[in-house]
């Protein structure tokens, strides 16, 4: 009997998602030996270098994978509010006694082990939504779970900003699309559309500028829809919501953000280019990924990221290695390998009996999504520099890890899709 | 089964659309755009320039007269220069922190990014002491090249200098030189810059981003070799030069020495002269412009561009030209007491005796016996007129390389002056004009202009009896020893042989009893002329010129002092002395004939080396 269930739970086990973090490891660990690589250092296993470190992370990664398909499903669900806690106490403890790296306290330093919290608390916010969306009848629908939905999702995000880590913070936007797959009005989605659009419209200009169009704009929309009920109470409101994001914006802009995001910021949308400062990366990262051409100069032969013109170039910026050595054919099978895995997720999540384990697929998906999306973005110039890794792939442990942590807890809930976890 | 679950499809719908916005933007700056391309290689790939050597000139007899000597330029990229020690950087290299800051704002300004010459020149010495702290001075590199030296200072009109390329002649060549590039600017070194440049390699190499070297690209797939360049050797006789530039010390004037059977240039001495070594390393751009402001013009190259009224030497050509023209024969004589008149005007001469005759002409020099000559060669000669005589003597005088350039293998050299029919129309009028109004020209005096070179080459046509080569200076070209065609044709002065034996045996009577008895050789045949170019801003001119041995001549030598007076005392002396130390290799005269002539001091300003430079500095820290 009790071979029997060993059997069939190795069976339940989804191959494909498995293969393709293998895969996906794998070509991490070749990139950043690559990106590192040094004529002098030719052992891959030399942990002095970042790729051997890495090989320990990816082993202990793989010893958590295996842990975590061990455990019962059900404690996923039960002790989600208690890894949450968990996860904001460090989020806050981190704060005090964080050390500072590249203008942010998000690290714990033990001897030479640095832990990032922010990674963690990615699949412990996962795990808190889709078990209290799951908990029966809370329907994305009233304002009341909207906002405890919302609070649950600020919270480590809150945290995580004072840390410094815009990057981190802004990957908690992704759970938009967990919430929209639960119910959450569609506008939802149109209005983080329009917040991007009117975010990049106060970055190019001044504000009093926008405001004269927003009152332009509210004008036509008036005498445009003035047939219509409540058309006025409607737009004024609309008015005043978007004025006043306005006028946040540009406190946040220029009271909250780092100076090295402002610049970031300023640089994407073009306003101000300095190819030494805070335009160095992504020039140095576009120079490198498109002097690829279509095939690559071949592996270790990149001499963009081996030489060092890339900063970053085996955490954040790992995606220059594969298209500076692999081409365009390599970013085609990079982005592809990805693309699969975030639709096989999607195809997980729809299969799940329970709701809990649906809402954290997505909650799954929607992270690595926002990730894949931001990272490769940030590579080549068509999102702002804030850095976050690639998952599975940029050099780091607690990336890795959490990111392993995220995925295996999916394909342990996976395996028991047939029943209900509560 | 959930309500929203046809959401599924929006959020995978938006996955593959992000998906492919990634991708086509992957696409258009890897596939599309290959601006990204070369921006790596500029990032990443580092041509450095190989400077080949300059080739060697020897002397005739395989001495070397200018080689070569490493030196080392540091170069700086200033984008790369951080967290330097300029204390000590400015310590090691002896600059000052004001000089720094200079010299790095003017490499900014020229790149930031290129590397651009931050010093030029180190020694060896403080390359060494450089190189070991190297390291500390990121984007601070050395480059190896070669600067030319002179082992004995000495024929640095014959040879020239290099400098820098500018601007201007970047973008007359067509973008063949590159800054930092040097160029032969004048002598040999410009004229023969073809050959003596070779070929600049290069190398390019693969650095990371802090410029450290990460080895060849491609395996040295793009690399040219630097190919030296060829070497020439000078018909310069390196012992006679030295002896020429020793004997010329403290005077002003020139010295051209040919072997007539050839047209090689044996010495060619201008003087006063200046060091050559002063014209190479750091401190080349001071040297240079104490050099021009000196008074006494040592850049000046006299044997090419200073032109003399040739004086009595020229009374040997007008006795050809007559007789080739059957208007004199060896037995004319006219007579002379005291002088040619001509109307209210009498040109003098020194003598007071009986006619000469030919040979007895030139061996005494006497202006009457030319000024009648003259006469009869325009007045009475066989054209018709004046004006179609002169033509003709005009021609004759213009075949022996008189008032046109020898076409020596040196730059900037002058034609000389030999006035036309048109100049004399101009000035008296056509038709209004005849021996008698241009009468100064019988004695080589007047409007008359000739080069020390050119005075020479006379000498070595009256040697060969009618013909001379081009005169040069380079007598083998690069490795396969070539030679210019230019040097290797014969121009006849058209006039026969014949009639040569009768000057010849004059100008051997002007050494052996005649004005240049003081230069008499033991030994060998020598004939000479002397000369006392007159001089409207002073003192006269001393001027000598002769061949030797009579028959088979070995050397003919034009020698030039000056505001020296008699031709007889200064310039026919040094020549002798020349040729001695030419045709045996010593020199027979006593020690106090030689000291006399090294000793004199005929311009009270010492000729500058580097030594008289450096000795007059120290004076004025003192």
């Amino acid at each position: 009997m009790s071979e029997l269930r060993q059997n069939k739970f190795w069976k339940n086990i989804d191959t494909p998602t498995i293969v393709l973090y293998l895969v996906l490891v794998l070509i991490g660990w070749l990139s950043i030996y690559s990106a590192v690589y040094d004529e002098s250092h030719r052992s891959i296993f030399d942990i002095e270098k970042n790729y051997g470190k890495q090989l320990i992370w990816i082993l202990s990664a793989f010893f958590i994978a295996f842990m975590i398909i061990t455990i019962e499903s059900k404690f996923f669900s039960v002790f989600s509010y208690g890894i949450y806690g968990g996860t904001l106490v460090l989020l806050v403890a981190v704060l005090f006694f964080g050390k500072y790296v590249n203008g942010s306290r998000s690290w714990f330093e033990i001897g030479s082990f640095r832990l990032q919290p922010a990674e963690f608390a990615k699949f412990a916010t996962a795990l808190v939504i889709a078990k209290y969306i799951s908990t029966t009848n809370k329907k994305l629908k009233d304002m009341r779970t909207i906002s405890v939905s919302l609070g649950i999702l600020f919270l480590p995000m809150a945290l995580i900003l004072l840390q410094g880590d815009v990057g981190s913070a802004v990957s908690y936007v992704a759970f938009v699309f967990v919430l929209y797959r639960e119910g959450l009005s569609g506008f939802v989605l149109v209005f983080g559309v329009l917040l991007a659009l009117i975010f990049i419209l106060a970055l190019l200009f001044p504000p009093t500028n926008i405001y004269i169009g927003i009152t332009i704009a509210s004008t036509l929309a008036y005498l445009y829809f003035r047939k219509k009920k409540y058309a006025f109470t409607i737009i004024v409101i609309a008015t005043i919501m978007s004025i006043s994001m306005v006028a946040g914006f540009d406190y946040t802009f220029n009271h909250v953000l780092k100076s090295h995001h402002r610049d970031r910021l300023n640089n994407l949308v073009g306003k101000e280019i300095d190819l030494k400062g805070a335009g160095y990366n992504v020039n140095q990262s576009k120079i490198a990924i498109g002097s690829g051409g279509f095939t690559g100069k071949g592996y270790l032969n990149g001499t963009q990221t081996k030489y060092d013109f890339v900063p970053e170039q085996s955490t954040d910026f790992i995606f220059c290695t594969v298209g500076e050595e692999f081409g365009f054919a390599g970013s085609l099978a990079l982005i592809g390998l990805f693309t699969a895995l975030l639709l096989r997720i999607i195809f997980l999540a729809e299969r799940q009996r329970s709701a809990f384990s649906r809402i954290y697929a997505y909650g799954v998906a929607s992270i690595l999504f926002m990730h894949l999306t931001i990272n490769i973005g940030m590579t080549i110039g068509l999102v702002p520099v804030i850095g976050i890794p690639l998952p599975f792939v940029s050099y780091g442990g607690s990336s890795l890890w959490s990111f392993t942590i995220l995925l295996f807890i999916l394909i342990k809930l996976d395996s028991n899709r047939q029943n209900i976890i509560r | 089964m959930n309500i929203f679950f046809e959401r599924k499809f929006v959020i995978q719908g938006l996955v593959v659309f992000i998906a492919f916005i990634l991708l086509s933007r992957l696409f258009y700056i890897q596939v599309i755009d290959d601006s990204y391309f070369l921006s790596a290689n500029n990032n990443v790939l580092r041509k450095i320039n190989i400077y080949p050597a300059r080739g060697i000139i020897y002397d005739r007899n395989g001495h070397i007269l200018v080689q070569n000597e490493p030196v080392y330029d540091l170069m700086v990229i200033p984008k790369q220069t951080k967290d330097i020690d300029t204390l000590n950087f400015c310590k090691l290299i002896g600059i000052s922190k004001s000089e720094f800051t200079e010299k790095i704002k003017k490499a900014r300004k020229y790149s930031p990014f290129k590397a651009s010459i931050f010093e030029k020149q180190l020694s060896a010495r403080v390359y060494a002491s450089f190189q070991e702290q190297l390291y500390e001075f990121p984007g601070f590199y050395v480059q190896n090249r070669t600067v030319r030296k002179y082992p004995d200072s000495a024929a640095s009109h014959v040879l020239g200098y290099i400098g820098e390329v500018n601007d201007r002649i970047i973008a007359s060549t067509n973008n063949y030189y590159q800054k930092g590039d040097y160029i032969g600017i004048s002598g040999i070194e410009k004229s023969y810059e073809n050959i003596l440049r070779g070929q600049r390699g290069t190398k390019v190499i693969m650095v990371d981003v802090l410029n450290r070297d990460q080895g060849s690209y491609e395996n040295g797939a793009y690399d040219t070799v630097a190919i030296a360049g060829e070497k020439l050797v000078s018909s310069i006789d390196f012992e006679m030069q030295k002896l020429g530039e020793a004997l010329m010390r403290n005077k002003k004037g020139s010295i051209v020495a040919i072997e007539p059977s050839t047209g090689e240039i044996l010495c060619f001495i201008s003087s006063p002269g200046y060091d050559p070594n002063l014209l190479v390393g750091r401190e080349r751009g001071n040297n240079y412009i104490k050099l021009l402001r000196d008074p006494q013009k040592p850049l000046f190259v006299r044997p090419l561009m200073a032109q003399y009224p040739p004086g009595s030497i020229f009374k040997a050509v007008e006795a050809l030209v007559a007789q080739q023209e059957n208007l004199i024969f060896p037995e004319t004589r006219f007579p002379c007491g005291g002088g040619y008149s001509i109307g209210s005007r009498t040109v003098k001469c020194m003598h007071n005796h009986s006619p000469l005759n030919l040979q007895e002409s030139i061996a005494q020099s006497c202006n009457s016996y030319y000024c009648w000559t003259f006469k009869k060669l325009i007045d009475q000669g066989n054209y018709g007129s004046a004006e179609k005589n002169f033509l003709k003597w005009r021609e004759y005088v213009n075949k022996f390389g008189i008032g046109k350039k020898t076409g020596i293998d040196l730059p900037n050299e002058l034609n000389g002056l030999l006035p036309t029919v048109a100049f004399y129309d101009k000035y008296y009028g056509s038709g209004h004009w005849k021996s008698s109004t241009i009468i100064s020209l019988a004695i080589g005096q007047g409007e008359l202009g000739v080069t020390p070179l050119q005075m020479a080459n006379v000498t070595a046509a009256i040697a060969n009896k009618g013909w001379y080569y081009n005169p040069h200076l380079i007598k083998a070209i690069g490795n396969n020893n070539t030679q210019k065609i230019e040097f290797t044709t014969k121009n006849y002065v058209g006039i026969d042989s014949a009639y040569f034996n009768i000057v010849i045996s004059g100008m051997q009577d002007v050494v052996e009893r005649g004005t240049a008895t003081y230069a008499k050789i033991d030994g060998i045949t020598m004939c000479g002329k002397t000369g006392t170019a007159q001089n409207p801003q002073g003192k006269d001119h001393s001027v000598f010129f002769a061949f030797a041995p009579r028959d088979n001549p070995k050397i003919a030598i034009a020698v030039v002092v000056e505001n020296a007076g008699f031709g007889s005392i200064w310039a026919a002396p040094i020549a002798s002395l020349l040729v001695e130390k030419y045709l045996k290799d010593t020199i027979s005269r006593p020690q106090y004939y030689i000291d006399r002539l090294l000793n004199a001091d005929l311009i009270h300003a010492p000729v500058l080396s580097a030594e008289d430079i450096k000795k007059a500095e120290e004076k004025k820290k003192k």
